[in-house]
């Protein structure tokens, strides 16, 4: 069993624009099961011919049973798919959106919070599970090969660069998940560390981070009380100069906690097997398997 | 988004949060003719995006219309620099002149997002008048914090506990939840990400005033405030960066570096400055070139690497995802074709078409060494470290 997503997958994807088409296009050749697309203006047509457009998503949750929701639409319009989304009752959202506004997230947090709904993103690359072919976000699906090690991760490039990494070292991937570099998201560390540790198809974690916030000391905090799985942890920036935004608005140096090497020493307190260089997750990981 | 105190002070006062008189002046005679409307001893403040003006002569009082001219001549067209300005510093193109007051008490108040808490927070502590973190660090009881409600807001309540623990005194007392309200108003309609009062003034007789204020604006969230866009002073920014900035690349100048690198993804191109440090020297910039980026664009970034004086070498890391590995290597030959760059360049190129990416950088005759991935990358760029010689 994968986490998050699956075989039993029905993925709804909102904002068929360039990007958004790209990667529906590259998602159903995947794959992975797309029932419907949500786009206005656009009802009564069929993208690629087969998957039905609406120009609602409630319409389309009724009429396809669409329980998993990707969203491309432009950053201002992102809270009002989110929440458009969990409304329908998409049991999964996942936001690939760069640049919404921290004010409208922590908006969406809030409303959110008391619903069954879980949210990924936003600003995230989403979810893939190989095993399952289900891709449900931007992850290139000729890179990750179907196996026994989760990753979970801030940063998107860095995530395909990890994949990549365990390829080489001839490990696969039970499902891998980007959890998002803005500094309010959904689903953190420590939520999908949960679903790993009790995931039967996961033996071992890959974790990667980034300065910023406190969220990996919380996700050290919770391995070392939780986590019986070995973890191997990157985390990237440990050469940025303090105060600078290193694109990702959530990696601004904060404070004290915000710095690599105090997110380093919070994991390998708790146990986790920490890189200093993000090119060495790879060959850690089968180190500590083998 | 980094704006000056003196339209931080603009955007106070439309939110009804009191701040001393002054007003902005561009020329030493404006300057002259600003204290004496505002007449007896004022203090002369450079308008520059940096933090520790203070202690490097950029904040000065002075008694006479004549002196705030004097002192205005001696800043205007100079450079400042701080602790938290590079080598070269800031232009200082205006100064603002304020009126004194008499200060009983000094106090803090500030306002950020606490991501992990997904929510606005208050912050606020009696030690006004000295940085917060260093507050935080040594007496970290004194800062009281108070988190807003993402839907609510501030309510009456929490800004009457805000007010108490600042200690003011009772007369006070009405006056400063009315500004904690306002402020948090000023952080939440303008999509602040950080607003600042330090130090926020008790004066001898009771009021309560913004002294110095520090206003950062979120740039994701500018879209939806025009008003607010046009405040930007690009003349505050590193040339490199504003450069940037125009072409909507994420790029941050890093001093004393001489490895360019051109990267897509934040976290991958922080994790490319990282090896980059490990093979021994330092990175130049952080730039991620973004996702979809066109020719365009990738030209202008590689243009800003190469224009970057300190650049002896250039890292390029892609792994593309909606990128493509294609367009960039087009991107990357037409630039260096244009600008005749001999600067060597090491490349790592994987995911969308990488294949034909590659091909058409080995076809362009530039002086190109391949590397297969990142740990690949930080072997080869080594190497060529060694052959160019010279060392951080």
């Amino acid at each position: 069993m994968a986490i998050l997503v699956g075989e039993n997958t029905r993925l709804l994807v909102q904002g068929l624009g360039r990007d958004g088409s790209f990667q529906a296009s590259r998602t159903r050749r995947y794959g992975t099961n797309m029932v419907a697309a949500v786009h206005p203006g656009r009802d009564n047509l069929k993208f690629e011919d087969e998957v039905p457009y609406f120009s609602t998503v409630a319409k389309a949750v009724e009429q396809t049973g669409a329980n998993t929701g990707v969203i491309f639409v432009p950053a201002p319009f992102a809270m009002d798919a989110i929440i458009e989304q969990v409304d329908a009752g998409i049991e999964l959202v996942v936001c690939i959106t760069e640049g919404v506004p921290v004010l409208d997230m922590v908006k969406v947090m809030a409303y959110i919070k008391d619903k069954p709904t879980r949210l990924i993103g936003s600003n995230c690359p989403g979810v893939l599970s190989p095993a399952s072919k289900a891709k449900v976000g931007i992850v290139p699906g000729n890179i990750v090969r179907p196996g026994n090690v989760g990753v979970v991760s801030r940063s998107g490039t860095l995530t395909y660069e990890a994949i990549a990494q365990l390829v080489q070292h001839d490990m696969g991937q039970s499902t891998c998940v980007g959890i998002g570099g803005d500094p309010v998201h959904g689903t953190t560390f420590t939520d999908v560390l949960e679903l790993f540790q009790s995931d039967d198809e996961t033996e071992a974690i890959v974790l990667i981070g980034e300065i910023g916030g406190i969220r990996e000391q919380l996700a050290a905090e919770y391995i070392k009380d939780h986590v019986t799985k070995p973890v191997v942890a990157a985390i990237a920036g440990s050469s940025a100069p303090p105060g600078k935004r290193m694109g990702h608005a959530g990696a601004i140096i904060t404070g004290k906690a915000a710095l690599a090497s105090e997110k380093n020493k919070a994991l390998e307190a708790a146990g986790v097997h920490v890189v200093d260089s993000p090119a060495l997750i790879g060959a850690k990981m089968q180190e500590v398997l083998h | 988004m980094n704006i000056h105190e003196y339209q931080a002070k603009e955007i106070l006062n439309r939110f009804g949060v009191p701040t001393p008189r002054a007003e902005v002046a561009s020329t030493p005679s404006e300057a002259k003719q600003i204290a004496s409307q505002i007449g007896g001893r004022v203090v002369v403040k450079a308008q520059v995006h940096a933090g520790g003006r203070g202690k490097v002569g950029g904040v000065r009082l002075v008694d006479s219309p004549e002196e705030a001219k004097k002192v205005s001549a001696e800043l205007i067209g100079t450079r400042l620099i701080t602790k938290q300005t590079g080598a070269t510093g800031v232009p200082v193109d205006k100064v603002m002149i304020a009126e004194t007051l008499d200060i009983k008490d000094e106090l803090y108040l500030s306002i950020v997002i606490d991501g992990d808490l997904g929510a606005p927070v208050v912050m606020a502590s009696t030690e006004g008048g000295m940085e917060i973190e260093e507050v935080a660090e040594a007496t970290p009881e004194k800062i009281f914090r108070i988190a807003g409600d993402p839907l609510i807001g501030l309510t009456g309540y929490h800004a009457r506990d805000i007010a108490m623990a600042l200690g003011v005194p009772k007369q006070s007392l009405k006056s400063t939840i009315k500004l904690v309200s306002d402020l948090y108003r000023v952080f939440i309609e303008n999509d602040c990400s950080l607003v600042e009062i330090n130090p926020l003034v008790i004066t001898e007789d009771d009021q309560v005033i913004a002294l110095d204020a520090k206003i950062n604006l979120e740039d994701d969230a500018l879209f939806r405030h025009p008003n607010l866009a046009k405040m930007r002073d690009h003349n505050q920014q590193d040339p490199l960066e504003q450069r940037a900035d125009e072409a909507d690349l994420a790029y941050v100048k890093l001093d004393g570096g001489r490895v360019g690198c051109m990267v897509n993804g934040a976290g991958l191109a922080m994790a490319t400055m990282d090896i980059t440090k490990s093979a021994g020297a330092d990175p130049a910039n952080f730039l991620d070139i973004g996702g979809s980026a066109d020719q365009k664009r990738i030209e202008e970034a590689f243009k800003i690497i190469v224009d970057d004086e300190d650049v002896e070498i250039i890292l390029v890391n892609l792994f593309a995802g909606i990128a493509r590995s294609d367009v960039v290597a087009q991107g990357i030959v037409a630039a260096a074709k244009e600008t005749k760059t001999t600067v060597p360049m090491v490349v790592a190129m994987r995911g969308t078409n990488a294949e034909e990416g590659l091909e058409i950088l080995s076809n362009s005759g530039l002086d190109i060494t391949g590397a297969p991935d990142l740990a690949g990358a930080a072997v080869v760029l080594q190497q060529k470290l060694l052959e160019l010689g010279g060392s951080d």
